[in-house]
């Protein structure tokens, strides 16, 4: 698929986990390090931005949520972020045809690295009750998932407990563990790939996302 | 704060019906499955085309007339123009294909008359093995633009002398064949994975550049290279396993 | 590629109805204005630039994805592309019994899931010639208009973030909630109703939800007045609005138009009142109309919809009779689930219902509903079988967005987003 990263495995990862001790002998981290790591993943935790690549109805049951009654505030999230290029969540609300599957994958490789992937809704996840030549079955046979929220659609509620689950797995998360966080090589052989001379040809004069300033001398 | 709004504009809908003294609509009770008051249409339209009105019948209170594919953009005018008839409303255009493989293929055309309330569905039969094509009414109505190019994108018809007849739902390399044919699995022709790495290798910025752009007004200016390959795009390669008709389509 | 320039005018060429002037007039120098040259811009490699908005951009509503040919800031040619969102309804609705196919129709249009499963159903009975209750009659009514107003909620909020405020969305989502806590109430559901079946409907209302419809009518006109106060005599609102997107009665006729979008350009066209299902000859409400078919115009009419809608619930209310709410016709609906149990005649009708399902005599039917994007209706033919051979959704938001290159061609950019956010698309009916 062009992607050679992994988020860690989510079955994986209890939902409570103790703070890191320095008496954890099986640790190898150091106290400030783990420290550190403590601090920085509750600064991540509390106020991911997230990109809503909303496509359907789930879409709506996320509007609802970010809206007056349950307010995604609370969360540091009110700041939803419509570029892939400032997000730190991508929350897939929808069904995702395969003429979109290009699409989302492309956002998410767009999106700068921590990222995390909620797949909002069971078409989402698994393509629900659009089992036909249409629907991709699943977007985890496109780009890694971290938390699948079951229901068609999901109410607020059960988004919101996605998005504690994915506070928890952050959490959990070791700077030293370099896998986790290997960034995408990009797939020169693929399709979707563009030269960044070609990138810079299209942007003239104004430079583009990539760059946000003229690149080319 | 009340918002008021100034007395209505022509063509107001009903206005034809109300000169006429008829009845004010209402909703219909317990309707008959056949037979029952036929559309007044009908009858002039037996009068005015006499070779080309194969046959009609009342179904559910709704009247469908069958016309021959010569006739029915000369009868879709004469509806559309005639101020008897003023079917100056087109709802849908869409075509039926049956399970049995041997009753023709039907593509329909909803027509709705705004100033006589009046409702007419128009059919055109297109035997197995005749070629799926049928003329445009863009022309006429300006709203059949998309609605005809889906009809092609889902069926395969081809609409004679539509501007800009591209898919419209799937995308323009789309090599499964057309998906509401009752020879088209539900599940498509190739496997899951064959269709995602297909998906996957859109080229969706194809459509940034100026030339392709113009394809809609300027299809004919365009170079002759150019032509060719988008003409590939459209009716492509048959995959395997289509219909005798599909491949015939695609050689067209 | 032809050299296009953009005249730009002088004088007063170009006004709208309020007396303001229509943006980038291109059609000045027809009406005798003056042409001067472009002012001067940087050496771009060719005259115009092109900018792709979509698919996945907030102010497409869902995944539109809209092509646009600039000549400066002002919009040249716009070309869209939709299908992104292309699911196969009609694919899956010859494959499955015809009350399986009522979630689909839920996923369909999502803003107005429970008026979509009523379309649906009302095709059916037609199909299969039933006649429903008066009380499941009264039902449906006040289902349609609270969806109506569940939809036009949505567009109003979404329109006014997109223009550019965004404290009534904020309150209008409030409103939407206590609707949602109507409907789950009622069938157990917030945005995925499947409320009804052939012949009648999932449930009856429950015991005291009358009065929580009720509180509702009364309250929400004044969630309503507090928004219409903030935008419709505002400023920039206006400045926005109106005179933007304009098209005329011809032309929203000849484009297959159809809601607001029809009304909002002077054309009277209420499926409701042309041709009447439901009984909503018997209530009286007004239909709302424009004048210059402008994106305010739309605003207008869309609002003035929510208080019709208020209306005929406060009827609804009123009229509705006691007695049953499906039809009793073990053909298509099921037995009560104790005589299932009990009596071997309900025994097989239920058994033969859940697994060979109603089956329609021989025919076709189209049965239009206004649905708070346009005329929607639901073509259905049946071969006998328990299956439809076809079924087709004739989607308004579909030929509604048809037109947006004719209302956009010639105005500014950010006008793009006002006219788009006015024809209220849901993309999941656009591409079903």
């Amino acid at each position: 698929m062009g992607l050679i990263t992994t988020t860690g495995d989510s079955s994986a990862t209890p939902l409570r986990t103790p703070l890191p001790s320095s008496s954890d002998a099986s640790s190898q981290d150091s106290w400030v390090t783990s420290r550190l790591d403590f601090l920085v993943n509750w600064a991540r935790s509390s106020s991911m931005w997230p990109m809503p690549f909303g496509t359907a109805c789930c879409a709506i049951e996320f509007m609802a949520t970010a809206a007056s009654r349950y307010d995604l505030a609370r969360f540091g999230m009110e700041r939803l972020s419509f570029s892939p290029r400032q997000a730190d969540v991508l929350i897939c609300a929808g069904r995702v045809p395969f003429k979109l599957a290009p699409v989302i994958r492309r956002i998410y490789q767009q999106m700068p690295q921590p990222k995390w992937v909620i797949s909002m809704g069971a078409c989402a996840s698994t393509g629900g009750m659009f089992d036909n030549y249409a629907v991709v079955q699943g977007i985890d046979t496109i780009i890694p998932v971290d938390v699948y929220v079951p229901g068609c659609p999901p109410r607020p509620e059960a988004l919101m407990y996605a998005i504690m689950m994915l506070h928890r797995k952050v959490q959990t998360e070791r700077m030293s563990d370099t896998s986790l966080r290997r960034e995408i090589e990009p797939d020169t052989n693929s399709h979707l790939y563009i030269d960044p001379s070609r990138i810079d040809e299209l942007s003239e004069p104004f430079g583009n996302s990539v760059h946000q300033t003229r690149s080319a001398p | 704060m009340s918002t008021s709004f100034p007395p209505y504009k022509s063509p107001m809908p009903g206005s034809a019906r109300e000169a006429a003294g008829l009845p004010e609509p209402s909703t219909p009770r317990n309707v008959p499955h056949h037979g029952g008051a036929e559309n007044p249409s009908v009858s002039a339209l037996r009068e005015r085309f006499p070779e080309a009105v194969v046959r009609s019948h009342v179904m559910w209170g709704e009247t469908t007339v069958f016309v021959t594919v010569d006739a029915v953009h000369a009868i879709i005018r004469f509806l559309r123009d005639d101020t008897a008839h003023a079917y100056n409303y087109l709802v849908d255009v869409t075509a039926v294909e049956y399970r049995d493989g041997d009753q023709p293929l039907e593509v329909v055309w909803h027509l709705r008359s705004l100033p006589w309330q009046r409702f007419l569905r128009i059919k055109v039969a297109l035997e197995p093995g005749a070629a799926l094509e049928v003329p445009s009414i863009t022309d006429l109505y300006a709203g059949a633009d998309w609605i005809e190019r889906e009809c092609y994108d889902m069926f395969g018809i081809t609409f004679a002398g539509h501007p800009d007849l591209r898919r419209i739902l799937m995308w323009d390399t789309y090599r499964e064949g057309h998906p509401l044919r009752k020879d088209f699995p539900l599940r498509g022709r190739f496997s899951r994975a064959e269709q995602l790495s297909q998906a996957l290798s859109i080229d969706s910025s194809g459509n940034y550049t100026m030339n392709e752009l113009s394809i809609a007004e300027a299809f004919n200016d365009l170079p002759e290279d150019m032509k060719q390959r988008l003409r590939g795009a459209l009716g492509g390669p048959s995959p395997e396993g289509t219909s005798p008709e599909a491949d015939k389509e695609g050689k067209q | 590629m032809s050299r296009r320039t953009i005249e730009m005018a002088v004088g007063t060429a170009g006004l709208d109805a309020m007396g303001r002037p229509i943006r980038a007039p291109l059609s000045v120098r027809e009406r005798g204005g003056l042409a001067v040259e472009a002012p001067y811009e940087p050496d771009m490699e060719g005259d115009h630039m092109l900018i792709n908005i979509g698919p996945q951009h907030p102010a497409t509503h869902g995944v539109l994805r809209l092509v646009l040919e600039l000549d400066g800031e002002t919009v040249v040619r716009c070309v869209p592309h939709i299908g992104y969102l292309h699911c196969g309804f009609e694919k899956i609705g010859e494959y499955r019994q015809y009350n399986q196919i009522i979630p689909w129709t839920d996923r369909e249009d999502y803003l107005n899931s429970i008026g979509n499963n009523v379309a649906f159903v009302l095709g059916c009975e037609r199909l299969f010639g039933i006649e429903i209750t008066p009380r499941c009659t009264v039902l449906r009514v006040i289902a349609m208009e609270m969806s109506r107003l569940m939809s036009h909620l949505v567009w109003m909020g979404t329109t006014c973030i997109d223009i550019g405020a965004f404290t009534p969305f904020l309150w209008l989502y409030q409103e939407r909630e206590n609707l949602y806590n109507l409907l789950e109430g009622w069938v157990g559901a917030r945005l995925t109703t499947s409320a009804t079946r052939v012949g009648g409907m999932a449930a009856d209302v429950p015991d005291g939800w009358m009065d929580g419809l009720k509180a509702f009518i009364r309250n929400f006109p004044k969630t309503l007045d507090e928004s219409d106060r903030m935008l419709t005599r505002n400023g920039i609102w206006m400045g926005r609005t109106v005179g933007i997107g304009a098209l005329t009665a011809e032309e929203a006729i000849n484009c297959g138009l159809s809601g607001a979008m029809l009304r909002a350009s002077g054309v009277a066209y209420d499926v409701r009142k042309d041709f009447p299902y439901l009984d909503y000859e018997t209530y009286d409400f007004d239909v709302a109309v424009g004048t210059s078919g402008d994106v305010y115009d739309r605003y207008l009419v869309r609002i003035e919809e929510m208080r019709q809608s208020i209306r005929i619930l406060e009827q609804a209310v009123q009229r509705l009779p006691d007695g049953p709410v499906n039809v009793d016709d073990p053909r298509v609906i099921l037995p009560p689930k104790t005589n299932a149990t009990s009596q071997m005649e309900s025994m097989i009708h239920h058994f033969k219902l859940v697994m060979e399902g109603p089956r329609p005599p021989i025919g076709e039917v189209y049965v239009p509903v206004e649905s708070p994007k346009g005329e929607k209706g639901y073509y259905m033919v049946s071969d006998g079988t328990s299956k439809p051979v076809r079924w087709r959704i004739r989607p308004p938001a579909f030929v509604n967005l048809s037109a947006i290159p004719r209302m956009v061609e010639g105005h500014l950019l950010s006008d793009v987003i006002a006219i788009n956010a006015s024809i209220d698309i849901v993309m999941g009916e656009i591409d079903r």
